[in-house]
Order: C-alpha cells, then structure tokens, then sequence
C-alpha cells in the first residue's frame, strides 16, 4: 500500500532524557494505525513531531515519498495533518462555523450562509451530525470531539490524529465515533489512533505500533491479537493484571450526604439533589462522563464549595458548607486527591519537602514548621512508591505526570485518613503503579476507612468497588452493584437512563 | 533560525554568573553612552564608588539611602512572596510619615524615648492600615491590588500637599508653605554617627528572614502566592493570611516612612521618599523576593543613586543619566533571566521543503 508518512529513526531528548528514542512508524492510505503504550511511552511526543509542535533531534520525516521538516503547526496543517487533542482546542462562546474559520486565513468577508452549506455537507458525509451554527458551549463533550473532527476536515486534513480520544466518552459514544473513523477510513483518510485501551485499539485499528519508554517495541497486524500480549508488550514484562475487591464486614455509617446542591459560580446546578452513604471500609465508585458533576462532589466534601445546600453528615457531624480548617479543627481526618493534580493538590513550585508539609504543618505544634519531619516522610514515600525524583528538593513541577500524580496519592494515603476521596487515582500511572495504588486502597479499606473512587475505566471500577453510583448531568442514575451490571449498562446509566436491576440505594 | 527552548536547570553558580555578567553588560553599554558624552566611563564609575564611600560623610549618606530602601524592600517582598503585587509602598511610606508627624508635632512635650515609640508605632500602624485597603477589597471583590495600590500612593501625596500648604503649615516661615521641623525629642538617635535606623534594618532582615523561610505563617504565605486553591484545600485561612500579611508590608513602609522623617530630614513633605517606594520594587525583584538578598541590592542601589548625585557634581553629567544606569541594569538583570530559564539554538535549516498536494 501507498505511505503517507513515514518516520525513520526519530529522536526526541528534552535534556537527558529520551522521550523518542529511534522510533520509527508508518501510515498507509486508507489504514487507522494505533499508538499502544503506557503514559509516558512517547506518544505524545512523536505525535507532536508530526504537528509541528515539537522539532526532532535526528530522524527523517518522509510525505508521500519526499523527505520534508515541519517547522511549525501551520506547517503540519498545510501538509494535510490533523491533531485532535485530548484538550480541545475551541472557543466556547462561539459558533461552530466561528470556530471553523478561526485562524484560517481567509477574504476579508465570510459567506456565512455557503460556508454553512459546505459545513453541513461535510459533516453528513461522515455522519458528524454537527449543526455549524450551534454555539459550542451548548454541545456535549463527544459532540465538541466531532467539532474538531469536522475543523481539521474542513482545513484539508487527509491525516488526523486522535489523541486518547476515548477518554471522554461513554462507551456507546466510542461506537460512535468509531463509526465515523471507520467512514473516514473508506473515503482514504488516514488515522493514527493514540490509546492505551487495549480493547479499542484491537477493535479499531489495522496495525498497531507499540511503544515503551520512548522505544519502538513492535508494530503488528491486527490479526489473532489478545490484549494480554498487548499488555505485556506494552509492559515489558507478563503482569498479572488481577484487582482485588477485599470483603470487608463494617457496617456503621461513615458519611451520610442528602440532598446536596452544589451552584457553579453563574448559579447553575452543578449538583442536582445528590443523595448517597459510604460505610466504613468501603469503595463508592462514581462513575460518569468527564464534568458530571464529580470534581464539585470531591470539592463539596472536602470544603472547597462555596455555594452548597443540603447535608454532608461525616459520622452524623453536619460538615456541609465547613471550609477545610474547620474539617480539621472538628479532628475530621479526610484526604482528598483532587484531579487537578499542580492546580489544588500540589504546590508546582515547591520541592517534595514542602509539599508533603503542606498536610502535616497544621497538626505541627508552635509557629515553626518542622521539615526534617517532613523530609523523612517525604523519603518515605520516594522508596515507598518508587517515585523517579534526583532528590526530595527537586520541584514538584518538574517531575514528570506520573511521579507527580505518586507524590499527591502517597502523601494522602500515606495520612491514614478515615476517608479518602480521590479522583482518577490512576491517571498517568503505568499499570505496574496504578496496581499498586489499587493495592493502598485496598489496605486503606481493610483498616476500615471509607473511599469515594472517581474513576473513568469503568473495568476498573467494576472490578475495584463495592458499589457504584453513576452521575449524569449533576443527578444520581443509580447506585448499583458492580457484580450485577455490566459496562454497557453503566454506559446507558452514564447517558442518563435509569437501570431497572443492580440497584443497591 | 533560532528555535528557544526551555533548559533544565542550571546549577546556582552558573545562574548568579549569568546576574553578575548582565550587570557588567549594563554597565559595559551604558559606557558608550558616557563616551558620547564625554567622559571615560572608568573615572565617571570609580567616582561613583569614591562618592559613594570616600569620607564618612558620603558613607552615611548611602547607608541613609540604604536604610529605607531595604526595609521598605523588605516589605513589599512579604506581599510579592504571596503575588500580591503592592506597588504601594511609597504612599505607605507617606502615611506612615503622616502619622508620625502627627505625635511630632502635636506630642512634643512628652520625653523623647516615648515620643519616638509612639512615632514608630503610630507609623507602622497608619502604614499598614493604608496597605489594608487594597487588601480588603482584592478579599471582598477581587479588585486588581496593583491599580489599587497606585491609586492610593497619589492619594496619600495629594493628602501629605494638603496638610503642608494647609493645616499643618508652619505659621513662621512667613508664608512659605512648609510643614514644621521635629524638636530634637521627636527625632532619631544616631548610633557611630548613623541613625539608629541601620539597627532596625539588621533585625527585621533576621526577623524578615526566619518569618519567611521557618515559621508556618511565612509557609502560608509562600503558598498562598503558588495557588490560592491549594491554600485553601490545605486548610488555610487564605483571606486571614492576604489581610495580615498586607498590613505587615503596609506597616514596614510605614515605619521607613517615620525613620525618613524623624531621621532624615526632621519634617515632613512628599520629598521625604525620593522615590523609594518604586525603587524598592526593583531593589525586591532583582533580590529575587529573597530576604538575605536585599540588603545587598539596597546597597547596590544606594550606592547608585548616592553616586549619581557626587558625578552630578564631579563631572557636570546631569542626574538622568544615573537614572539611565538604573534602568539599564534592571533590563538587562531581568533580561538574564531569560537566558536562565531558556535556551537558544541556532537550527541549520536542512531542505525544507514543503509539500504541495
């Protein structure tokens, strides 16, 4: 078959490290290509090469035959490339067809009404179903993934690339969107597909390539494949991916919540009357498409949450609307692993030391802060978690997302806290250390401390909690049992329909 | 082509020799300025530094100069730890003198030990509570402290003009608008022929130094400067933490406010500051918002502006081109930091070519 692109012997070092390291990969016309490989393993990075984002340090970039440098991401754009980010790239205030023109260079007048057309026309072809005059803060996550799909399309892209773009949907809506890539593919669009799903990338794609630690593994056709030889591929070595879900014989109540409201600051609802109890040593799954109202449950518990109504009863103490000192003051002790890792969990300029002070300072006696104390533990949780750091004074910003993410859950479970509230706990995690995480939660719940699991693998989930609730646009679909439901049915739930079995309350 | 990219870090000596060389750069630069002038730019600098600590005279009048700028350093650094950007400090200044005039001149009768407490105290106070505004509002309604803070410094100027050419104008200079001198009871000791103000710099920079770096209230304020969402999620009381520590900045200009008057020129006027509080934000930054830095800068800068008045004199150059010296080695210093954090490569283009459908 035809090559569009071929990279040969790519090399990307950012200082010492390599995060491609003599990779090469091809795509042929009318192929959906996979990119397998642990956060971490260079996909990023050998797409952002593709993009014009980044310049390789050696290696060739061949098009159509032509050796050819992309110096710039407009560049990789006039090539016929197109990135989907993980992050989207849109300007939410504004029209589909507004975002479209963005930044394309174009006549000084626009015709709104034919562009419409072209855009409408477009988007059928390929069963985007995207209206381009609706505004974008009015569609939904998948529908804004198909948004960009239709921008890189209408900029010409004859080769798109779709990073993790799965993570945000709900399964029923990577059917979809596997429907459309499956069009693309028949009109001789070629797709690379970034993912660490095994599952999809052997349901989607032709070939894979995988990738470990910036080295090219291996790439194969997608013939007979089991993603157990994926994994360990993926891995380097044979795990036993095996989550256990420990019994546990506790029955007091440890938090209670009742009606909760929770008001964005436009005093929208992001929470809808939530109802829900964790009992002691138990795992609350919640599952739900990204921005259901998860990170304003988390924040509401933990004190984070101005505008709330309603009762969050902490083993029948009312802690609804306390800020976090008040928490501890009441002698509360509750870890909160928020996702916004930099942002609220960690201090990005600070070193290891500092950061494992900042949950300790408090309960330190005086107005000195004792940071031996905290170096200790902060050694601790380095040999503890295998955290890949040159030292416990190195900033926290320049680790790298999965060490970061190791230092954030380490320091809150390492706190021994009656509940622990974490948010995509695993995220950016090798499988090797999201087990291991697993594992600390695990023992946490043994103990007898209660954990509310914010998950997006819903396998995971299934396998890791007692019972999961499912959120849906601010509302509880259904509080049920993960032995009675399947992924599927977790799916309808996450889209807002009730289940009629597995219910648990 | 030039591409930038981003450098790991550099190790803390290669870091201050890229500072040192960015001000040898200023000054290599600014002395093809001086040779357009005229002058041999080694004579007009070693000048600078005979000026600047050649007799005891000009030794006191940089350590004069030193003084203030350093405290008041000092405290806009505890509001830059928390990227409060308090660009307020010269009408903190002026408010402090303000309320330092006040038991001046009305407390004269009292013994000049207690007289000169309640100076500083009253000061430090007025001081604070002005840095407090702007505090308050950036809690209450996320106001912008550095329009704020700006504001209020003409305010407190506009107020210092009122009071001279108004109530507190001295009956007996005949007219001319001119705030009273202090008694001898309202004014500082000197100490080895200094103001004792050089006592009180060196404690609060110990002070200054264990508050920011071992205390949990320095930590807070470190951390509330990195993320206010962290702050809060750790359980601090961010606001408690944004209102003291604003009035602390506001109360250390306020005292250099009271040691200018009381110590320096023994009355009040707006002249008292000479600019001060602006400079301290460069004297603060360069310092790299590190407490045991700022003396060293303060110093730097008094010698710069004390030997810029004695070249004025010594050679006829006029006193902006010392202000140009200034501003040359505040771009370039901070022009380092580029270097610093990033690196350049110059990328030998090889056949780029691009594709045509």
């Amino acid at each position: 078959m035809n090559k569009v692109i071929e990279l040969k012997g790519i090399v990307k070092k950012f200082g010492t490290v390599y995060a491609n390291d003599q990779i090469s990969f091809d795509l042929s016309v009318g192929e959906v290509h996979a990119l397998l490989g642990e956060n971490g393993a260079g996909k990023s990075s050998l797409m952002n090469v593709l993009a014009g984002v980044y310049q390789p340090d050696d290696g060739e970039i061949i098009m159509n035959g032509e050796r050819v440098t992309i110096p710039s991401p407009r560049h990789s754009i006039d090539m016929g490339i197109g990135m989907i980010h993980q992050h989207f790239k849109l300007v939410e205030s504004h029209t589909v067809l507004e975002n479209m023109i963005a930044g394309v260079k174009s006549r000084l007048f626009i015709n709104y009404k034919k562009l419409g057309k072209e855009l409408t026309e477009l988007s059928q072809r390929y069963g985007l179903q995207i209206n381009p005059f609706s505004e974008l803060n009015m569609l939904s996550v998948a529908e804004k993934q198909r948004v960009e799909i239709l921008k890189v399309l209408y900029r010409g892209a004859k080769i798109l690339i779709l990073d993790e773009p799965t993570a945000v949907l709900t399964p029923q809506e990577t059917a979809r969107l596997f429907d459309i890539i499956n069009s693309l593919k028949s009109d001789g669009h070629s797709i690379i597909f970034i993912s660490h799903k095994l599952d999809e990338v052997i349901e989607i794609s032709d070939r894979i390539t995988v990738l470990r630690k910036g080295k090219h593994i291996d790439t194969l056709k997608n013939e007979h494949l089991s993603p157990r030889s994926l994994t360990n591929k993926m891995v380097g070595k044979a795990v036993e991916l095996k989550i256990e879900r420990t019994k546990t014989d506790y029955q007091d109540i440890l938090l209670e919540v009742n009606n909760l409201f929770v008001f964005r600051p436009d005093n929208s609802q992001a929470l809808k009357g939530l109802t829900f109890k964790l009992k002691q040593g138990e795992i609350l799954g919640v599952a739900g498409v990204a921005g259901s109202g998860q990170k304003e449950l988390c924040e509401a518990i933990a004190g984070l949450q101005d505008k709330i109504t309603g009762e969050i009863l902490f083993k029948s103490e009312n802690i609804c609307g306390k800020s976090p000192r008040d928490i501890i003051n009441l002698g509360i002790s509750m870890s909160f692993v928020p996702e916004d890792r930099l942002g609220m969990g960690l201090v990005a300029g600070m070193d290891l030391v500092d950061n494992v002070l900042l949950k300790a300072y408090l309960k330190q006696p005086g107005i000195f802060v004792n940071r031996q104390e905290a170096q200790k533990e902060a050694l601790n949780l380095i040999e503890k978690l295998n955290i890949d750091t040159p030292s416990v004074h190195t900033k926290v910003s320049k680790l790298s997302g999965g060490n970061i993410q190791k230092v954030l859950l380490g320091r809150e479970i390492e706190l021994q806290p009656e509940l622990i509230i974490t948010a995509y706990p695993a995220r950016g995690l090798d499988i090797g250390s999201a087990h291991k995480i697993y594992d600390l939660l695990n023992e946490q719940k043994i103990k007898g401390n209660g954990i509310i699991f914010i998950g997006e693998d819903l396998d995971v989930l299934l396998k890791i909690a007692d019972k999961i609730m499912v959120l849906c646009d601010g509302e509880v679909t259904g509080i049920v049992d993960p032995d009675l439901v399947t992924r599927e049915d977790l799916g309808y739930m996450m889209a807002g329909k009730k289940l009629e079995r597995g219910e648990v309350g | 082509m030039i591409r930038i990219s981003k450098r790991l870090e550099l190790p803390p000596y290669l870091q201050w020799l890229i500072r040192a060389s960015s001000i040898i750069f200023a000054l290599i630069i600014m002395s093809v300025f001086l040779l357009a002038l005229g002058h041999n730019p080694i004579k007009v600098y070693s000048a600078m530094v005979t000026g600047s600590f050649g007799t005891f005279f000009r030794f006191r009048k940089t350590i004069e100069l030193m003084i203030p700028l350093s405290i008041t350093a000092l405290g806009i650094l505890v509001a830059f730890k928390m990227k409060f950007w308090n660009i307020g400090a010269e009408g903190q200044i002026l408010m402090g003198a303000f309320a330092a005039t006040f038991f001046a001149l009305k407390f004269a009768y009292l013994p000049r030990p207690l007289l000169l407490i309640l100076m500083a105290i009253g000061g430090s106070l007025i001081g604070g509570l002005w840095a407090l505004i702007p505090a308050f509002f950036k809690v209450k309604y996320a106001t912008n402290e550095t329009l704020f803070t700006l504001m209020l410094n003409y305010i407190a100027i506009k107020w210092i003009i009122y009071l001279q050419y108004g109530p507190w104008k001295d009956p007996q200079q005949a007219g001319f608008p001119k705030i009273p001198d202090f008694s001898v009871n309202a004014t500082l000791p000197t100490l080895g022929g200094i103001h004792v103000g050089w006592l009180i710099l060196i404690a609060l920079v110990i002070i200054a130094h264990i508050v920011m770096n071992k205390t949990k209230f320095g930590f807070e304020i470190a951390v509330i400067g990195e993320s206010k969402n962290t702050a809060k999620y750790a359980g601090m009381s961010v606001n408690k933490v944004i209102l003291s520590t604003l009035f602390i900045s506001g109360a250390l200009g306020g005292l250099v406010g009271m040691m200018q008057t009381s110590g320096v020129h023994g009355t009040l006027s707006t002249s008292i500051t000479g600019g001060i509080g602006y400079t301290a934000i460069i004297v603060t930054w360069l310092a790299h918002v590190k407490v045991h830095l700022i003396p060293v800068i303060g110093l730097l800068f008094a010698v710069l502006i004390q030997g810029a008045f004695f070249i004025q004199t010594a050679f006829q150059i006029p006193h902006s081109v010392a202000d140009i010296l200034q501003g040359m080695i505040l771009f370039s210093a901070l022009g380092s930091e580029f270097f610093i954090n990033y690196r350049l490569h110059l990328v030998k283009n090889r056949r780029a070519k691009r594709v045509v459908k």
